[in-house]
């Protein structure tokens, strides 16, 4: 049935669009954890989605493209850890002015060097035997390029880390009460500066994963906002990665629709304002949020920078 | 102790000695020249007003601070100790006056924050919960190692507390103002688990400003005053009178005397009000209350138990859910604070620093924060007097004896008693009918506190009906005509102050409904 194949689309490129949303929100939600908003997500996605691009359009090298992302997120970071955490600058100022530096540099750089969007060879879907000749099933589940399951593979792999390991509660500690992890010989700013490069080199892949999987093009703002849905999401998921990932295929789904919008209305022959359907995510994303009321989570000391009390 | 081993397992600390400690602050010399020490198997009380030193000093021990001069000797061997984590390693421990607890963690994984795991970078949860079963036995601190924080009474966490400083092997352990949130009982449970700390080896050093706490646990006691130590003794020879009076450098009064008033007619009446807390549950329960002129009722009760809503319901802060409020016999259920102050309501707020003042603003716009709209510190309620306004703030300053530089020194430069007496001044100048005075003295110095409560004595004299609400027992049995007790929400008796007792009192902040 001719339904049936759009629903598979749809669900396959569902998976597939949530990829950059949890690697973002994933690296977010370490950040926030510990205390640090960063909004500029964005602004490093899209550096490390044009430094994942540009080494793989020079080298042909894709797991290159991946560490230069990873590398020029991480720096991001850090240099959003020294202005927010080492200067205690206000966070929501300072993240964006990191997301104004990457869309301005990765717009620059793209310009001085590739300055036409050129298509490159990006990561392949995976054939995997039998599986992706499932019916239906495959379609959806096997049949993605490799960063889509390492994204997925992320989830658990977070929420273990989280709540599990000392470092996990490190961050958590320090994102609840940061004069008690201190008290507790827990260096605050380490913690803080630790999980933000986290969260760089995570919103650096998930660029990679827009310009050398996803898309394997790269444009002025390739990301078009993504990365503020993606912080947008640590909150819907309450800071947790599991219900942050449910969000990210929330958002992606609404953007496999919007996207199919027009071999959908042929289907059901019916007729959609595209300018409604470009809205679509933002406006999911509001509703959303006044809807995501679960807060026992929320790091209490969420932007507020921790400097020992010499009172 | 032969081996000078703890029953925890951890070496002692035979004694621990600071000599000469100097610490510098901007602007002031926080701690000056202090030597202090203390002996494994004794409780040596640190006494002083806020501001005198005593934290800063002990900061200093536990590694918060570093001093600029003074040196630090445990078992005659000097040490510097830079971190807290390095006082741990020393054997130091602290319990800090705002628990250092992660709320939203449970008792285990805060014990276990920070601690190396024996797993690597794996928790080993089990493994710290089984060691706090181990602890909390043999000092009978019973708490569950897998109960979130939250979910805690005030007591309990600061049980959770000490067995974390147990469990890092803490040999002294600085208590900083330990009793300040606790019931009579839990204070009495406290300072049983310390008298058997010190019993086994422990050397303790407990900070208050609370006399007869101190006399009651201590074996000697200093004094700290302006940073300077001026008074150090053991305490079986030393006197409330005396403490006081080295504390605030002058002669203080201990009690007042309250001469019985007859009480007028009812000024302010809560039938049955209900109130939403900010938690969302039911902060009020059908609270009724009665206030007369000229008395002073005092409402007793553990933090957190609705005075904070009651106090804000009557000033018109927070809407009810049900019931009706009357002030002198007008209808001023869900008023705004600005008409329940122009039905002669004044408040004395809880926060002062967010509700009580605004930081920024200098002490004369602090004064008229209320009345700028109004004669005589506006013209036609639009241009401000200044004039007007500059002298009425320079009289409430002499008269409040308020220390500050000037008039127009922002507000949060001044001490917390100076501050205190300012939002007096200005609710005292509307001459209130009635006045709700919350928590007025907490964080205020004995000098300052013993002002405060002249001037509501002063104001009972006048006939001004007041609703005092503190968690300070003292204060409230020094002060009041009449007790009520409140327990979640809900009043749960009410007590003559002449057949008040603290034990009773203390058994109704925990909540049993005892006859009266």
């Amino acid at each position: 049935m001719i339904t049936d194949i759009i629903k598979a689309s749809v669900a396959a490129s569902a998976i597939r669009l949530a990829t950059p949303y949890i690697f973002a929100s994933l690296g977010e939600t370490f950040g926030q954890r510990s205390g640090v908003l960063n909004l500029g997500v964005d602004g490093i996605m899209l550096l490390g989605a044009f430094a994942a691009y540009y080494a793989v359009f020079e080298t042909g090298n894709l797991l290159l493209g991946v560490l230069a992302a990873l590398i020029v997120g991480m720096l991001l970071g850090l240099a959003m850890a020294f202005i927010s955490v080492t200067l205690q600058a206000e966070q929501g100022i300072s993240g964006i002015g990191v997301y104004l530096f990457g869309l301005g540099l990765s717009e620059l750089l793209f310009q001085k060097t590739v300055s036409t969007p050129t298509p490159i060879e990006g990561f392949p879907r995976i054939n995997f035997p039998v599986l992706t000749d499932l019916p239906v099933l495959g379609e959806i589940f096997f049949h993605h390029n490799l960063l889509v399951y390492v994204a997925f593979a992320l989830v658990p792999i977070s929420s273990f880390i989280l709540n599990r390991t000392t470092f996990g509660l490190q961050i958590r500690a320090v994102g609840q009460n940061p004069e008690a992890a201190d008290a507790m010989g827990i260096s605050v700013a380490r913690v803080r500066y630790m999980t933000v490069m986290i969260g760089g080199a995570l919103a650096g892949l998930a660029g990679a994963s827009l310009s050398i999987a996803l898309l394997n093009i790269f444009q002025s703002n390739l990301t078009a906002g993504q990365g503020f849905i993606a912080v947008a999401l640590v909150y819907f998921g309450a800071w947790r990665p599991y219900w942050v990932m449910g969000g990210a295929l929330l958002f992606s789904t609404v953007n496999a629709l919007q996207l199919q919008v027009k071999t959908i209305e042929n289907a059901l022959g019916i007729n959609v304002p595209s300018e409604f359907a470009v809205m679509a995510p933002y406006v999911v994303t509001i509703i959303t949020l006044i809807f995501a009321s679960k807060r026992v989570e929320q790091p209490t000391a969420l932007t507020k920078p921790f400097e020992r009390g010499e009172s | 102790m032969p081996e000078h081993l703890l029953p925890t397992g951890h070496r002692r600390i035979d004694q621990m000695r600071m000599q000469g400690i100097v610490k510098k602050f901007p602007g002031v010399l926080a701690v000056d020249h202090v030597d202090f020490d203390v002996k494994a198997g004794e409780i040596h009380a640190l006494l002083g007003e806020n501001g005198a030193g005593k934290s800063t000093l002990m900061k200093i021990l536990y590694g918060l601070y570093h001093q600029e001069e003074g040196q630090v000797f445990l078992n005659d061997l000097p040490v510097v100790i830079r971190s807290p984590n390095q006082a741990i390693q020393h054997g130091i421990g602290m319990i800090h006056q705002h628990f250092m607890l992660v709320p939203s963690l449970t008792v285990a994984q805060n014990v276990a924050l920070g601690m190396k795991s024996s797993r690597g970078f794996l928790l080993d949860i089990d493994m710290v919960s089984k060691r706090i079963r181990e602890l909390s036995e043999i000092y009978g601190l019973q708490v569950n190692p897998s109960t979130p924080i939250w979910q805690l009474a005030v007591g309990e966490q600061q049980r959770v507390e000490i067995l974390r400083a147990l469990y890092r092997g803490a040999a002294l352990l600085i208590l900083d103002e330990p009793t300040a949130v606790l019931t009579p009982q839990e204070v009495d449970d406290l300072f049983r688990i310390l008298k058997q700390m010190t019993a086994d080896g422990h050397a303790l050093i407990f900070i208050s400003h609370k006399l007869h706490e101190v006399l009651a646990i201590s074996q000697r006691i200093t004094v700290l005053r302006d940073g300077k130590q001026v008074y150090s003794i053991p305490t079986e020879t030393a006197t409330k009178e005396t403490l006081a009076h080295m504390m605030v450098g002058r002669p203080v009064v201990l009690h007042y005397d309250l001469r019985p008033i007859e009480p007028g007619p009812a000024r302010l009446r809560l039938e049955e009000v209900s109130a939403t807390s900010d938690r969302g549950d039911e902060g009020l329960k059908k609270v009724s209350l009665q206030l007369h002129a000229g008395e002073i009722v005092g409402v007793a009760g553990v933090s957190g138990n609705g005075q904070r809503e009651l106090a804000q319901v009557i000033a018109g802060m927070r809407s009810t859910s049900s019931g009706k409020i009357w002030l002198d016999n007008h209808d001023v259920t869900n008023h705004s604070p600005a008409a329940m102050n122009q039905h002669g309501l004044s408040h004395i707020p809880e926060a002062r620093m967010t509700d009580g003042v605004i930081k920024n603003f200098t002490v004369a716009e602090n004064f008229v924060l209320q009345n700028h709209g109004r004669k005589p510190y506006a013209w036609g309620g639009v241009f401000m007097n200044f004039r007007n306004i500059t002298r009425q703030c320079k009289t409430a300053i002499k008269d409040y004896e308020i220390k500050t530089p000037s008039h127009e020194t922002p507000i949060k430069s001044l001490s917390g008693g100076n501050i205190q007496k300012l939002v007096l001044a200005r609710e005292l100048s509307r001459q209130p009918r009635v006045l709700i005075a919350a928590q007025p003295t907490r964080g205020v110095d004995i000098g300052a506190s013993e002002y405060i409560h002249h001037r509501l004595l002063e104001e009972r004299t006048k006939g001004t009906a007041i609703l005092l609400i503190s968690e300070d027992l003292d204060e409230i049995l020094a002060l009041s005509d009449r007790i009520v007790v409140m327990y979640e929400g809900a009043i749960v008796g009410e007590v003559k102050r002449d057949q008040a007792d603290i034990r009773t009192l203390g058994l109704m902040m925990a909540g049993s409904k005892v006859p009266v």
